[in-house]
């Protein structure tokens, strides 16, 4: 049954854009630009136990990088892609050494702060980043400036990322920043040095966040300051929540219902945030494990959630530091 | 640049520190009372800043009775978000406090520019308070001073109230032990939402003063709450004479900083959080382990 199912989604997504409309393979590559996005999220918040609202930092970063390599100096796309997740490591590499040193509130509201900072310098240095206005006209090579072309490349990298993350979910490593989450003494006990785990995993989750920013970049054709504000970072947050983040396929179930509302709600109305924050709301209070979450509760296994309960795992985490 | 400039920019550092501090000082309170951190608390500080608008410009209101009413409508508005929504969080793990906060912010910043659209909207200075004092050279625009002395007023009130008064003496004895307290037959979810209230109260009071010294528009939320976190995590969260003493430094920090170094200015209260979270992570003021009153 579950097999069928994955089957069924694999020849969907292959055969997307020969049977749909362009706006629907255009949502298509927005959704899974956004679903790697909230999967770099969620190496950090379900992973490591860390709230982080300012991740919009890494995607402006890896966004604005990739434009201005691909702009100012012609890169082409890929080198400019792979340096832009460089730029998106080494930022969270300097952010994360003072962040992992706070959890809970403290380490909210520092991540937060770097990103309102690098928000203010994106916004205010004119002559590198345009501004308020942004950067235009980002040209992706001649074989991938139709939307379907795109669409595979696009389908591609977020597979290789999204693979690449379930291996490091999964790997030693992986339990290790879990075990870290779940009580951060009796790791320390066995000799884990938590911050150094923590910050291997900021860096991590800030170098995928940013290979989303640079794919989206090329795809949008112009970057602006907006990628890099508070209502980006709260992007991930709401979609992890909404889909479940106990789950791996959380964050991708979110992407795909936030945006496809996204792209729905806009014909309509533009009191977008109401929306979405009465649908946290709600969440929140009645349906704390996300969609899968709810799903995997009542069909146990159809998720593949794992077998470790969120709740008492962030309850863990809710002291001021980790020493 | 004479020393005149300099006690003027001083003062107007002070006027800032003194708004920032109400804020900060009702979220540390509510933080350590209730135990949640209430990521709307920015959002309601700009509706209290929206209200005092409507009830000076909209309703031509006298200010004074503007900036009470503003105060008292913001702390009803908390008094039922409390009742409706936070107490069901209470307990619950941080991640759910803040994502439950978080959608508020983002009902109320749109709730608002609902009501009043996405301008940027003044209110004047009242009359009484329009002009300045002069001493010698010395400008001091006489509504810089009334902020500075109503920022006193309340550290002293919200001492006065948490030492001197039987409600007060049983919030701080909540505070430290919440089993024992609800033993003595103290009724806790009461005594929450009555600290809520006065939090929140300060809050909308700080929006309603701050409204005449700037600009009243939308995203003030959020950058005014990252300002209070900031002023908070400095002095210490639930020490208020930190916050008081952080809201000082980071007040005179803006003022000098948009001055010698303009460009980094609005940076520096965040380089000046980053240096007291890494080399004092309780605060100035706070204890190692604190949370207490």
């Amino acid at each position: 049954m579950r097999r069928w199912g994955l089957l069924a989604l694999a020849v969907g997504t292959l055969a997307l854009p020969q049977v749909a409309e362009p706006i629907v393979v255009h949502t298509a590559i927005e959704i899974l630009i956004m679903a790697l996005f909230a999967m770099s999220f969620n190496l950090l918040f379900d992973g490591a136990g860390l709230l982080t609202f300012g991740h919009g930092c890494y995607y402006g970063v890896g966004a604005y990088t990739a434009a201005l390599l691909m702009t100012e100096v012609a890169m082409p796309m890929f080198a400019a892609m792979a340096l832009a997740m460089v730029m998106g490591g080494l930022v969270a590499l300097v952010f994360g050494f003072f962040c992992v040193r706070l959890t809970g509130v403290y380490f909210s509201i520092l991540t937060l702060a770097f990103a309102q900072l690098m928000f203010s310098l994106f916004q205010q240095s004119y002559t590198l980043t345009g501004g308020d206005l942004g950067i235009l006209d980002i040209q992706p090579p001649a074989f991938l400036v139709a939307v379907n072309g795109y669409y595979y490349f696009t389908l591609v990298v977020v597979g290789v990322a999204m693979w690449l993350l379930w291996r490091i979910i999964h790997s030693p490593f992986g339990r290790m920043l879990h075990a870290s989450r779940d009580s951060v003494v009796r790791t320390q006990f066995i000799g884990i040095d938590v911050r150094r785990y923590r910050l291997a995993a900021f860096v991590l989750a800030g170098i995928f966040a940013s290979l989303a920013g640079a794919l989206f970049a090329p795809f949008n054709r112009a970057v602006a300051p907006f990628l890099v504000s508070w209502v980006k970072s709260s992007d991930p947050v709401l979609m992890t929540l909404l889909g479940g983040a106990a789950t791996f396929w959380g964050p991708v179930v979110g992407a795909a219902i936030f945006t496809t509302l996204h792209t729905i709600a806009i014909g309509y109305t533009t009191y977008w945030l109401l929306l979405m924050g009465s649908i946290l709301l709600v969440g929140v209070l009645f349906l704390p494990g996300g969609i899968l979450g709810f799903l995997e509760e009542r069909f146990p296994g159809v998720a593949g959630a794992r077998r470790t309960r969120m709740t008492e795992a962030h309850g863990a985490s809710s002291h001021a530091r980790a020493d | 640049m004479t020393a005149a400039d300099v006690l003027g920019q001083f003062l107007s550092g002070l006027a800032r520190a003194g708004v920032l501090f109400l804020i900060a000082a009702g979220l540390s309170f509510i933080f350590g009372v209730v135990k949640i951190v209430n990521f709307a608390h920015g959002a309601l500080y700009m509706v209290g800043a929206f209200l005092t608008y409507s009830f000076t410009v909209t309703l031509k209101l006298p200010f004074w009775w503007s900036i009470v009413l503003a105060a008292v409508c913001v702390a009803v508005i908390g008094i039922l978000l409390e009742i409706l929504l936070f107490r069901r969080v209470y307990g619950r793990p941080v991640a759910d406090q803040l994502l439950l906060t978080f959608a508020m912010v983002l009902i109320i910043h749109d709730v608002m520019r609902l009501a009043y659209g996405s301008n940027l909207r003044s209110v004047p200075r009242p009359p009484l308070l329009a002009g300045a004092v002069f001493l010698g050279d010395v400008i001091f625009p006489s509504y810089y001073i009334f902020i500075v002395l109503t920022g006193l007023a309340v550290l002293g009130g919200f001492w006065a109230f948490l030492h001197r008064t039987r409600l007060g003496k049983t919030i701080r004895a909540a505070v430290g032990n919440r089993e024992m307290v609800a033993c003595l037959g103290k009724p806790l979810p009461w005594l929450f939402t009555t600290a809520f209230a006065a939090g929140v109260f300060v809050d909308g009071l700080a929006g309603a003063i701050g409204a005449p010294l700037g600009g009243i528009r939308l995203g003030m939320d959020f950058d005014i709450i990252i300002l209070a976190f900031a002023t908070v995590i400095v002095g210490g969260f639930g020490s208020l004479p930190g916050t008081a003493l952080a809201a000082f430094i980071i007040g005179e920090a803006y003022a000098f900083g948009i001055w010698f170094v303009p460009t980094i200015a609005l940076s520096l209260p965040f380089i000046i959080m980053a240096a007291v979270l890494i080399a004092r992570p309780w605060g100035l003021l706070g204890r190692a382990g604190g949370g207490e009153l």
